[in-house]
């Protein structure tokens, strides 16, 4: 699904932010991404997303080698991606319902064909009745799981969270991962970067990808 | 329990969400839409009134030369033993039987004068001077064949007889009436380079305001496409709005005008100042066109800003 191969990453001419990273996350998998602060784990998740061009090494994703991609090839590589970012990117002019179906209104898709799909996912989620709110109004862990309903939307082969459980209290945080780990069972990868150790212990079965010094260390999970 | 306290404990539905309008996802009141609404709202006023000034310019010019094209004038000046009356009834009859001549009045020797009198005063006596006499020769067309065939007939038969068609009137009115309108051309072209430059700065602006919105669309796997046709839509709606502010106003501009003119035709003078610029009147179709140069206008804003988004976009590739 994902493989990086001898993949480095500088900015600018200073030195290499990661470098040599050889992993893959294949179909179905549930992973953690960690490490230290300013290890790199968002570097790598922007590496994952194909927001950041390595500088050597080669990107495959869904089979494809992302160098090779076109613009197009890319957008839609990108909608069997989700993502969850730290900061949310919830934008504070919609309705968290506008928000949520962003994705399916970027496919082209009409407001009728997706609504009941949308409100589904949102009375999911537990923000059915914050549907006609704007983010600037929503709590932390509402705006979290605007994000995630938002990335969950289009059903992704692979979702990327980055500290999905950084802004919310441990029992949200412990309903925001069986929310993911719900999202594994129906088919999609998972990656998770975070630093929060509690959290990756309640997942024993997670391969851990470790962050440091610019590498990345691979511990297998238990098997589920 | 009453009926109406258990319907109050039962859980109230989640609110369906506000459907009936799709929220712009470049959101529309900023301080530089605002800006480029008065920017072209300003550009498209002036270029309806530079274009609807080229039209008055154009239609005046043309009714003007139709009008002196439409006569020929026939000048006798006599010489010191001619009788001249029998020399002008000569070259009216000449000009009579031309072809193309549908009407012809000769000047007897007193009208002549009376011509002269406004320039020259009524205390001159003019019988004193060799003042020519005029044939006026209403042309039914403006064929060059006919003036040329009567120009002939007049040098062979009345050589004291000069033809005086206007041409080179019309021709000067005609080249100055093209250079205004060429100038209120260029004055277009260079008042729509300017708006074109003043959008894609708003453009870029918005780009840049808007960055986070545009990586966002980005990551939920909007297309470059559909991203451009955002902000298409965006500045087409800020176009709309600032070419409707100018045009209505060109537009009311000219009606005001119109009616001025119409009512300084009523005063001393008018009917002088009337002769010379017209009557300040634009046609049903001057009107259309401003209006088509509004809605140009609001076009080219969309258009342009969908092109510069699309530009930018590849650039971040």
């Amino acid at each position: 699904m994902l493989r990086f191969e001898n993949v480095a990453l500088r900015y600018g001419s200073g030195e290499e932010v990661v470098s040599d990273l050889n992993f893959a996350i294949a179909p179905q998998s549930f992973q953690f991404l960690t490490g230290p602060s300013g290890a790199g784990k968002t570097t790598l998740l922007r590496l994952m997303l194909l927001s950041l061009r390595p500088t050597r090494g080669a990107v495959h994703v869904f089979g494809r080698d992302a160098a090779t991609l076109s613009k197009d090839e890319l957008t839609a590589l990108r909608r069997r991606i989700g993502v969850v970012f730290q900061d949310f990117r919830l934008l504070d002019h919609l309705t968290t319902y506008e928000n949520v179906s962003l994705p399916l209104r970027a496919l082209g898709r009409a407001e009728s064909s997706y609504r009941s799909e949308v409100v589904e996912l949102l009375r999911w989620v537990g923000l059915g009745a914050r549907m006609n709110a704007v983010p600037p109004v929503l709590s932390g862990g509402e705006k979290q799981r605007a994000a995630i309903a938002r990335a969950l939307i289009v059903r992704p082969e692979l979702l990327l969270a980055d500290e999905p459980t950084g802004n919310v209290d441990p029992g949200l945080a412990r309903r925001l991962l069986r929310l993911f780990v719900e999202l594994h069972r129906l088919g999609t990868a998972v990656v998770i970067a975070t630093h929060d150790l509690q959290l990756m212990d309640q997942l024993g079965f997670a391969s851990r990808l470790v962050v440091g010094d610019g590498r990345v260390e691979i511990f297998a999970g238990a098997s589920e | 329990m009453s009926a109406a306290e258990a319907d109050d404990s039962r859980p109230k539905p989640a609110p369906e969400p506000a459907f009936d309008r799709r929220m712009p996802l470049i959101p529309g009141d900023s301080i530089a839409g605002r800006a480029l609404i008065v920017v072209v709202a300003i550009m498209t006023f002036l270029a309806c009134l530079t274009a609807g000034s080229a039209l008055l310019v154009a239609e005046a010019s043309h009714a003007w030369r139709a009008d002196v094209l439409s006569d020929v004038t026939i000048q006798v000046k006599p010489g010191p033993n001619d009788d001249v009356d029998r020399i002008v009834e000569k070259a009216a009859a000449i000009a009579a039987k031309s072809v193309g001549a549908a009407n012809v009045r000769a000047y007897s020797a007193d009208e002549s004068r009376k011509l002269l009198r406004p320039w020259l005063g009524d205390r001159l006596d003019l019988t004193l001077l060799p003042v020519p006499r005029i044939i006026v020769v209403r042309m039914a067309g403006q064929s060059d064949a006919d003036i040329a065939a009567l120009r002939a007939a007049l040098a062979k038969d009345a050589p004291q007889a000069d033809l005086d068609d206007h041409r080179v009137w019309a021709d000067r009115i005609g080249l100055m009436a093209g250079a205004v309108v060429a100038l209120a051309l260029a004055l277009f072209v260079l008042m729509i380079v300017a708006m074109a430059t003043a959008i894609g700065f708003a453009t870029r602006g918005a780009v840049a305001e808007n960055r986070e919105i545009v990586e966002v669309l980005h990551f939920v796997g909007a297309s470059d496409r559909f991203v451009a046709n955002e902000f298409h839509g965006h500045f087409q709606r800020l176009g709309l709005q600032g070419a409707a502010i100018g045009g209505g106003t060109a537009i009311a501009f000219f009606l005001a005008a119109e009616g001025l003119s119409r009512w300084a035709a009523n005063s001393p003078g008018g009917a002088e100042i009337a002769a010379l610029f017209g009557s300040f009147a634009l046609t049903l179709t001057g009107y259309v066109s401003l209006l088509v140069v509004a809605a140009v206008v609001a076009l080219l804003t969309g258009v342009l800003s969908r092109r510069i988004v699309l530009r930018h976009l590849r650039a971040l590739q």
